[in-house]
């Protein structure tokens, strides 16, 4: 009986002490994104408190509002730089993906000599720290006109995400039977008919999530943008942080509101395809 | 009258191959050439002139460079081992939950979406000594009544930064884990159970094993970008105070831009481009290990 107690007793005592810890881990998780987001409803004045004021008192849309006006703290052009960030992060993305289904297709589905040293090949040049890389490139680029263009960071992001994409959608496509596409050719398709009608449509979930991945990348990159975008023509978003900041102030509240905005697309994006992502990533390991 | 017709699997690598050689491989063989010359932004013609090796030696006989260097290589050990050790704990107390897992790895995903510069300036104001969120928390629970200087002293700061990195890539570990976890069979526990064998016997001898690959998955997958922290350190400290916090990637990039010394610069890039490539190679390495112990077991 009392043994009984004792160990009924120390189950609840773990059970507690996993909740805890767990909620304690999610809370780390969660406070400084949550920090963020209320900071940009907050006068600077609030932000820059000291004592500091945990319980907001007065939340307002004046940051969003400055951001959007551009008539804030040294007028950020807030929405060209969204605009910026979407056309070079969608178009990169777009034709990472289609550079990235051909190579993988490849891996996937022919063996060849050396495939697995182009594989390793392919990989590390996305291995290249970004800044040793822009040093070089920024040269070029400088050469060639392509510097403060959205082609020339186009062009990079597509260099930057295809190994990525390549290693995602050969997890995907390894996982199609071989036999349905042989057997669509049987049935008459072409090769080309029978991938795009029958392989195609069985990995596109894989291929959607190879896609975010490729996009978040190019979204939230930082180090080469910095070094190959000089004027609000071409600036991204991450780059537009820095505008923010000045030699010895930084607009807090102005710079959360941008930041908010750089997350929501990707926070909803990231939400689509969770699921997806994991399972391509685990996949494109375990079974290469 | 045959025309040579390539096999189809390089007609489709072809794309991947061109972009690649065009964007990566000849800007880093221009970059591997400007290191033997004592190439200035400000003065193109320095890109002719051949010096040998003489900025390699430099750097070799740099203590700045060294003292970088061995920043790195300590950042990066750290942070590694400690975001496989955090995400492996994190993502075994999500498997043992029975309810709301999913919304909980979805809350797992948030440090993911951050942009590695947003984290940096985030985490460069909770660490503020003046209004930070840490001292402020400190204070207010009477812990500590100084403003600790947490971004200008060269320990803490480096500390803070550590933080930072973690925060931020902690949860690719712990998702990639608790999909291995997932993939662990019952009953090989279920008979180790029977057996009796302690809970931690069970975890070492059963689960590990299993979750090993996933571990060097998401070991590989960092590796690939572990240079990522230069966005975070770059906002938090810039290599500052006074070079305390300096990481090879910021010294390249101080270098490169603010000195214009690009000869230089490529020569410490190369360095750190080799450092790169052997962590990658190191994990894809241990992954073809670990994948085919799986292959045997399964």
């Amino acid at each position: 009986m009392n043994e009984n107690l004792l160990h009924r007793i120390r189950g609840r005592l773990l059970k507690a002490l996993h909740f805890v810890t767990l909620f304690i881990a999610m809370a780390i998780i969660c406070v400084p994104g949550l920090w963020v987001v209320l900071n940009s409803f907050r006068p600077t004045v609030e932000i820059m408190a000291k004592p500091p004021v945990w319980v907001p008192g007065e939340l307002n849309l004046d940051n969003y509002r400055a951001m959007f006006g551009a008539v804030g703290e040294g007028g950020v052009p807030v929405l060209q730089y969204f605009t910026n960030s979407l056309i070079i992060s969608v178009t990169s993305t777009l034709i990472a993906i289609l550079v990235g289904m051909a190579g993988g297709y490849a891996f996937a589905r022919y063996r060849f000599k050396g495939k697995a040293s182009i594989f390793i090949g392919l990989m590390l040049t996305r291995a290249v720290p970004g800044v040793s890389l822009s040093l070089p490139l920024f040269i070029v680029m400088a050469k060639t006109g392509l510097i403060d263009t959205h082609i020339g960071l186009i062009l990079v992001y597509v260099a930057l995400n295809v190994p990525f994409t390549i290693w995602l959608i050969d997890g995907f496509f390894r996982q199609v039977p071989v036999e349905l596409a042989e057997a669509a050719e049987i049935d008459g398709c072409t090769r080309w008919q029978a991938f795009w009608k029958v392989e195609f449509p069985v990995a596109r979930a894989g291929v959607a999530s190879a896609g975010i991945f490729a996009f978040l990348t190019s979204w939230n990159e930082y180090a080469l943008a910095s070094q190959l975008t000089r004027s609000t023509f071409s600036k991204t978003m991450p780059v537009g942080l820095r505008d923010f900041t000045s030699e010895f102030t930084i607009n807090w509240g102005g710079m959360c509101a941008l930041a908010v905005l750089m997350i929501i697309p990707a926070l909803i994006l990231t939400f689509l395809v969770q699921k997806h992502l994991i399972a391509g990533l685990t996949f494109g390991g375990v079974k290469g | 009258m045959s025309r040579f017709r390539p096999p189809p699997w390089l007609v489709l690598l072809l794309p991947a191959i061109i972009i690649l050689t065009a964007v990566v491989m000849i800007p880093l063989l221009l970059s591997l050439y400007s290191s033997f010359t004592p190439y200035r932004l400000t003065r193109p013609e320095t890109l002719y002139k051949w010096i040998g090796t003489f900025n390699y030696e430099k750097a070799m006989k740099s203590a700045h460079f060294w003292a970088a260097f061995g920043r790195t290589i300590l950042l990066l050990t750290i942070a590694l081992n400690l975001e496989m050790l955090m995400g492996l704990g994190l993502a075994l107390l999500v498997n043992k939950v029975t309810y709301g897992q999913r919304a909980l790895r979805t809350v797992m995903m948030f440090p993911m979406m951050f942009s590695p510069i947003l984290v940096g300036f985030q985490f460069k104001f909770i660490f503020n000594d003046n209004v930070g969120l840490v001292n402020n928390a400190l204070q207010s629970l009477g812990l500590s009544n100084v403003a600790i200087p947490w971004l200008v002293d060269g320990q803490l700061a480096f500390t803070a930064i550590l933080v930072a990195e973690m925060w931020s890539s902690t949860s690719v570990f712990a998702i990639l884990i608790l999909a291995g976890l997932f993939a662990v069979p019952r009953d090989p526990i279920e008979a180790a159970k029977v057996d009796g064998c302690t809970p931690w016997q069970s975890f070492r001898h059963i689960t590990l094993p299993y979750i090993m690959p996933f571990i060097y998955i998401a070991l590989a997958i960092r590796s690939l970008d572990v240079a990522r922290a230069y966005d975070i350190v770059q906002i938090m400290t810039n290599g500052g105070p006074a070079r305390r916090t300096e990481l090879l990637w910021t010294l390249i990039g101080r270098t490169g831009y603010v000195d214009a010394k690009m000869g230089y610069a490529n020569a410490m890039g190369y360095i750190s481009i080799f450092l790169a490539i052997f962590f990658t190679i190191y994990f894809f390495r241990k992954l073809n290990a670990a994948r085919s112990e799986l292959g045997m077991a399964g």
